[in-house]
């Protein structure tokens, strides 16, 4: 037999065996009747080594594709098919057996379709098995496992509650894909709708303490809106805080690690300030306190300060220091803003001009680094460090307005120049116009 | 005893000049030549406004050899510095800005100028025999200073002349047969890249100006050789009726007089509506809205735009360009096509042909600009 058509048939049965495998685990509904622990776990562990690639007849991918048991298309850039595992490396049996009997015996080794319960285990017979998972991807983590039991699924998954995610529950339980692929339902810019699919869904967490509207909110945040509308994958989705196989809801102390993680240098200065340890003291719950989480909107100047819809004031009244601070800071930022968007206006006056704005531009970019800078210094909770780093951007944005002056003043400099030629050249066609008037005349 | 000073000195200065205009004439025979200009004469009638045009477009292209040279200073031809090179000269060099500006309103008014003397030699019909060279080669110069207009718009490497380069292009590369050999001729490759800014660089600098220049000295040599056309109600005219005026020094000296007035109008342009260098050329970016040619193409370009994907068994831009190129040639060809006065005095074919042509670049170039 060609080598192809054993490969192929290879693919095949390796997805059908997955296919039956994952069946029960991927629906929420369809939970297992048997008990757990009984024949199918000691199969599991009794099944052979883990799965090697395909037979040279493979006859689950024949009767199961001859039944239309498997999805139409599920081989497609499936990461266990291009590894040339096939349906018996999960589900155990005989694919070289046409006899249904011994194909599916237990002699043979077959699991057939694992409960939801046996599901981790399942899939962690491999990819918990660093020797195998290294021939595939030297890299590759193999901890997955034991990280879902210390999630919030794997936990209850354990005490007994079967409404909760598995490994197929977010990696499909056939046609798994690389989550590189964009394809895949853990792309990152699928992960929202993944777990939306049962946090987004009222009914389905019935009876269970947390809200339903995390991706309504995450969707418009500006965490969302970067991901989704942007397909900017450096944003993160609801993984990268919350973790993927250990998912679970930060902890209050952990929480500013969790958006340190990329905000560095806010997480730092809050850190180190008082207002930073006071939060620890308090229990507060760090950056979300003024952030928010899943809705988490773009900050603004008016964020900080002792106006309306500050977030400062939430906590602080007129008369405390906190409250002074914030006024300070909030007049800081707005000042440095003010006068950046003045001298911005005044770079784009001279390029429409025509002269030359590029060292204009080199100052508003110090002055705009300055202004980044300095909101990022609220986290100091320092009115003097805010001040320091605005009044640094300042010194930038009146440069550039001086500059931005000279220029037109150039330019009309130049109109005048301009005027001067002109006298010149209209006295001179003039006397050209009277010689030859005088020299035909005559 | 001052007078005679100053007296003697004059007469050594004229002297001197004797000497060496004696010193020349020896050698290089320039007496006849100045006899020539001395018995040439230009014809006064109610049309002699026309013969300034091409004049006008003379001085327009020195102006443009002169900023054209004074750029070439600073101007450095590659993907990564062109634009920069261009800000460098409208921003650091001194009357850098100037220059770049005359030199981009002074284009776009020679090409202007070549039109109107273009149409004015047709309706004076000053192209008939024997002056059917004249035509042919100011034709030429027409296509020319287009190409010119065409390879030097690229040249600043912003994002506009990018992607106008690359429609222009690919209009080109629409040519049956030959398409896209002179497609990928010109681009230097498939796409427009760093190799089509250095091609048209050296076409914009050196071929053209070399043919330009070749042509431009037969075309000025024709018109000394065969002096101006006169409208055929002047040539009927009597003798003692026609008032000439001598083309040295009076028709050169207001000939003077409208170039003064043509440079303080392009100091004017270039001083008060400085030319705009926009945003650099990204390749990756995607086309910016409003991409478009030259205003001297948008005719064309407008037409293309109009037609139907398919005309008949053609495709329709392929028709628009065929059809262009059929023109073109039949235009070249009109000294010798001409069509004869109608016996009623209505007016003739080629007169009515030619107005067409105007209103139908006009319409075009506006509509163009509206949509």
């Amino acid at each position: 037999m060609n080598v192809h058509r054993i490969q192929r048939l290879g693919y095949v049965a390796a997805s059908v065996v997955l296919a039956l495998a994952l069946i029960a685990a991927s629906g929420f509904a369809d939970d297992d009747e048997r008990e757990e622990g009984q024949e199918s776990v000691a199969a599991t562990e009794g099944a052979a080594a883990p799965a090697e690639t395909g037979t040279e007849v493979d006859h689950c991918v024949e009767c199961h594709t001859e039944e239309d048991l498997m999805p139409e298309g599920h081989l497609d850039g499936n990461v266990h098919a291009r590894a040339a595992l096939s349906c018996a490396g999960c589900h155990g049996g005989d694919p070289t057996s046409d006899d249904e009997e011994r194909a599916m015996s237990k002699e043979a080794g077959f699991v057939g379709v694992p409960t939801k319960a046996e599901i981790p285990a399942f899939c962690g017979r491999c990819h918990s098995d660093i020797e195998f998972m290294r021939r595939y991807q030297p890299r590759i983590a193999t901890d997955q496992v034991s990280q879902y039991f210390t999630s919030a699924h794997g936990r209850r998954l354990q005490e007994g509650d079967r409404n909760v995610a598995d490994c197929a529950s977010c990696h499909t339980a056939h046609g798994v894909l690389p989550a590189a692929d964009t394809r895949s339902t853990v792309h990152a810019l699928n992960v929202p709708s993944t777990c939306g699919k049962c946090h987004g869904d009222a009914e389905y967490m019935a009876g269970r303490e947390i809200p339903t509207d995390q991706l309504e909110k995450f969707s418009k945040s500006v965490h969302g809106v970067a991901l989704l509308e942007r397909q900017d994958t450096g944003a993160p989705a609801c993984n990268d805080c919350h973790g993927n196989h250990g998912a679970a809801p930060p902890g209050v102390t952990s929480i500013g690690q969790v958006c340190g993680h990329c905000h560095v240098n806010n997480m730092q200065y809050f850190t180190e300030s008082r207002m930073g340890h006071a939060f620890v003291e308090e229990g507060y719950h760090g950056c979300e306190e003024c952030h928010g989480n899943h809705g988490i909107s773009k900050t603004s100047d008016d964020m900080v300060g002792t106006q309306e819809g500050a977030v400062c004031l939430e906590c602080h009244s007129e008369g405390d220091k906190g409250f002074e601070t914030a006024g300070k800071i909030h007049v800081e930022l707005v000042g440095l803003n003010t006068q950046y968007a003045e001298a911005l206006a005044a770079q784009h006056e001279v390029q429409r001009i025509g002269m030359d704005d590029v060292d204009i531009g080199f100052m508003l970019q110090d002055a705009h680094q300055s202004l980044i800078q300095a909101r990022t210094l609220v986290h100091t909770f320092d009115a003097e460090r805010v001040k320091a780093t605005t009044d640094a951007g300042k010194q930038k944005t009146t440069g550039a307005l001086e500059a931005a002056a000279g220029q037109v003043r150039d330019f009309h400099v130049r109109r005048r120049g301009f005027g001067m030629a002109t006298l010149f050249t209209t006295i001179l066609a003039i006397a050209l116009f009277l010689r030859i008037r005088q020299m035909e005349a005559g | 005893m001052a007078t005679d000073v100053e007296g003697s000195g004059a007469g050594s200065r004229r002297g001197a000049n004797h000497r060496l205009y004696g010193w020349l004439d020896d050698r290089f025979h320039i007496t006849p030549l100045i006899e020539f200009l001395r018995h040439k004469y230009v014809p006064v009638h109610r049309h002699t406004v026309w013969y300034y045009m091409g004049g006008v477009a003379l001085f327009l292209f020195m102006v443009q050899v002169i900023s054209g040279i004074l750029l070439v200073l600073y101007y450095k031809p590659d993907e990564g510095n062109a634009f920069e090179s261009v800000r460098f000269i409208t921003t650091k060099v001194s009357f850098g800005w100037l220059i770049r500006s005359v030199h981009s309103w002074s284009a776009n008014l020679m090409v202007f100028f070549v039109f109107v003397h273009m149409f004015s030699t047709f309706f004076t019909r000053a192209y008939k025999k024997p002056r059917e060279l004249t035509w042919m080669t100011g034709f030429v110069m027409l296509a020319l200073v287009m190409g010119f207009g065409f390879t030097g718009y690229l040249l600043p490497w912003n994002e506009l002349s990018y992607f106008a380069t690359k429609v222009g292009t690919d209009i080109a590369g629409a040519v049956p047969l030959v398409g896209n050999a002179i497609k990928v001729l010109l681009r230097g490759g498939d796409d427009v890249t760093g190799a089509t800014l250095t091609r048209f660089y050296a076409i914009h600098i050196a071929l053209l100006p070399a043919i330009f220049t070749a042509i431009l000295v037969a075309h000025l040599i024709f018109v000394q050789r065969q002096g101006m056309h006169e409208p055929e109600y002047v040539q009927k005219l009597p003798t003692e009726r026609k008032k000439m005026i001598p083309f040295f020094p009076n028709f050169l000296l207001r000939d003077t007089l409208l170039w003064l007035m043509v440079l303080n109008m392009v100091l004017f342009l270039a001083v008060f509506f400085p030319w705009e260098l926009g945003e650099k050329a990204d390749p990756f970016a995607s086309a910016p809205e409003g991409i478009r040619p030259e205003w001297y193409f948008m005719f064309m370009f407008q037409t293309l735009k109009l037609l139907p994907a398919h005309v008949w068994f053609m495709e329709g831009e392929v028709l628009g360009i065929v059809g262009f190129g059929v023109l073109g040639v039949a235009w070249l060809l009109v000294p010798f096509w001409e069509m004869k006065r109608r016996p009623d005095g209505r007016p003739r074919p080629i007169t009515l042909i030619g107005v067409a042509a105007i209103i139908y670049m006009v319409v075009m170039t506006i509509w163009g600009y509206l949509v």
